[in-house]
C-alpha cells in the first residue's frame, strides 16, 4: 500500500524537551560555530596588533570598549565550555561515563569547570 | 536534512474541548495530538477534562478512558499494558515513553499527549513505522553462523557470555530512543538511529554469532553508525532502562579495536 503524501509530520523539537545532555551537545555545536567565526576576528585582531606602535594603540582603545570585552568574554566561555565538552566526549569515546543516573552530574561538573576556569582566565590571564 | 520547523500541512490548529462530567472532585487535563487522514484538515489538540477518581493510574488509562467515554474516534496503538510489547509509545509532556507504565501521577498539570517525534502520522497517535522495521530487519537481527549446527545439542553459551547480553535482550523496539534523538530527525533515511544500533550491537556480542567482520563492515559507515554524536536523549528516554548510547559507543569500540588489530 503507498502511503498518502498527506500525511502529516508529527511535532520534534516543537515539542520535545531536550535533557541537560541533549542541550549541552547542542550548545557544543553551536560554540563550535561561534567559535570557527570567531578565530578569523582573534587573526585580524593578532595582525592589527603586529601592526606597530600605533595600530597596537588603537586596538587597545577598541578592546577596551565594554561590548568588545563582552564578546571577549563570551568567547571565552565558548572555548572553554567547548574543550570541556570535548573532554567529556573522550571520556565517552572510552566507553564511559554512560550511567543513566550520573548523566546530568556530569553534565552539571562539566558546566561548572568551565564556567570556573573561564572566571579564572579572565581574573588571571 | 535539518528542518525545524513543521510542514504547512503538519501544523496545529486549535482543537475542541470536552468538559469534566459535572461534580468531578479529582479532575485532571489532557491535551492529545489528534489528526483525521479523511477530514483534509491539519492536525489538531483536542483537550479532555478527565475525572481522575474514576479513571486507571497510568497514562494509557485515561487514553483508554477518553476512547471509551468520550471520544471513540480517538486512535493509538496498545496490547499488552505492561511494557512488554512497546506498541503504546508516544511522547508524554515533553518525553518519549511508553503509556502502560508511565504513571499520570509522575507529572503534575496537564498532561499534553503526542505521536512519537518527527515521525509521519497515519492517524491521531499512530506513527508509521515502516521504515524504523525495515532499518531493523537491515541489520539482520537474527544469528548467523558458518560452523555447522552441533549434532546433538543446541549451540551453548556460557553464563559470562550470556550476561554480555543482559541491557541488550530486553529491549522491545518500541522506538522512543530513535524517535528521540535529533540527529534522528535530520537524518533517519540514512542514520539506523539508538534502537536498531542496540539492537545491532546485541548481535555483535552475542558468543554464538559468527557474522561479526560482516556485521562491523556494514556498521563502518558515516551515516548509518557515525551519524550519533552522544547527544544522550536516547538513554534519557527509554522506558526500558536501557542505555543505547553506550551501546553505540561499545560498537565504536569495536571498529576502533579492530583497525587497530
Amino acid at each position: 500500500m503507498a502511503a498518502p503524501s498527506n500525511r502529516p509530520t508529527s511535532p520534534h523539537l516543537q515539542a520535545y524537551k531536550l535533557p541537560l545532555t541533549g542541550i549541552i551537545s547542542i550548545t557544543h555545536r553551536i560554540t563550535g560555530v561561534l567559535l570557527s567565526g570567531g578565530l578569523v576576528f582573534f587573526v585580524i585582531i593578532m595582525s592589527v596588533i603586529a601592526g606597530g606602535l600605533q595600530s597596537y594603540d588603537d586596538m587597545q582603545v577598541l578592546t577596551a570598549f565594554w561590548p568588545i570585552k563582552l564578546i571577549y568574554w563570551g568567547f571565552s566561555y565558548a572555548l572553554v565550555f567547548h574543550l570541556c565538552h570535548g573532554v567529556r566526549h573522550f571520556i565517552w569515546d572510552a566507553g564511559k561515563s554512560f550511567d543513566r543516573d550520573t548523566m546530568d552530574r556530569y553534565a552539571l561538573i562539566e558546566l561548572c569547570i568551565s564556567l570556573v576556569i573561564t572566571i579564572n582566565m579572565l581574573l588571571f590571564l | 536534512m535539518a528542518e525545524f520547523t513543521l510542514p504547512k500541512n503538519s501544523q496545529l490548529i486549535a482543537g475542541k474541548t470536552y468538559k469534566a462530567p459535572a461534580g468531578t472532585v479529582n479532575g485532571r487535563r489532557f491535551e492529545v495530538y489528534r489528526w483525521d487522514p479523511d477530514s483534509g484538515e491539519n492536525p489538531r489538540i483536542d483537550s479532555y477534562e478527565l475525572d481522575m477518581d474514576n479513571c486507571g493510574p497510568m497514562v494509557l488509562d485515561a487514553i483508554l478512558k477518553i476512547k471509551n467515554d468520550i471520544d471513540s474516534t480517538l486512535t493509538f496503538r496498545r496490547s499488552c499494558r505492561e511494557g512488554v510489547c512497546g506498541s503504546c509509545a508516544m511522547m508524554v509532556n515533553g518525553k518519549n515513553t511508553l503509556a502502560c507504565t508511565k504513571a499520570i501521577d509522575s507529572y503534575s498539570g496537564t498532561i499534553k499527549i503526542f505521536p512519537l517525534p518527527h515521525m509521519q502520522v497515519v492517524k491521531d497517535l499512530v506513527a508509521d513505522m515502516t521504515h524504523f522495521y525495515a532499518q531493523y530487519a537491515s541489520i539482520q537481527p537474527w544469528i548467523v553462523t558458518q560452523t555447522p549446527a552441533p549434532a546433538d545439542r543446541e549451540r551453548l553459551q556460557s553464563k559470562e557470555d550470556r550476561e554480555k547480553l543482559d541491557g541488550l535482550y530486553e529491549c522491545v523496539l518500541c522506538a522512543c530512543c530513535s524517535t528521540s534523538c535529533p540527529s534522528y530527525w535530520w537524518n533517519s533515511e540514512r542514520y539506523l538511529g539508538p534502537a536498531v544500533l542496540l539492537q545491532a550491537y546485541r548481535w555483535l556480542v552475542d558468543s554464538r554469532d559468527e557474522n561479526t567482520g560482516a556485521r562491523l563492515d556494514e556498521l563502518e559507515d558515516p551515516f548509518k553508525l557515525y551519524r550519533c554524536h552522544t547527544i544522550m536523549n536516547c538513554t534519557d528516554t527509554c522506558p526500558k532502562g536501557l542505555n543505547p548510547a553506550k551501546a553505540i559507543a561499545e560498537t565504536k569500540k569495536l571498529l576502533v579495536q579492530r583497525k587497530l588489530g
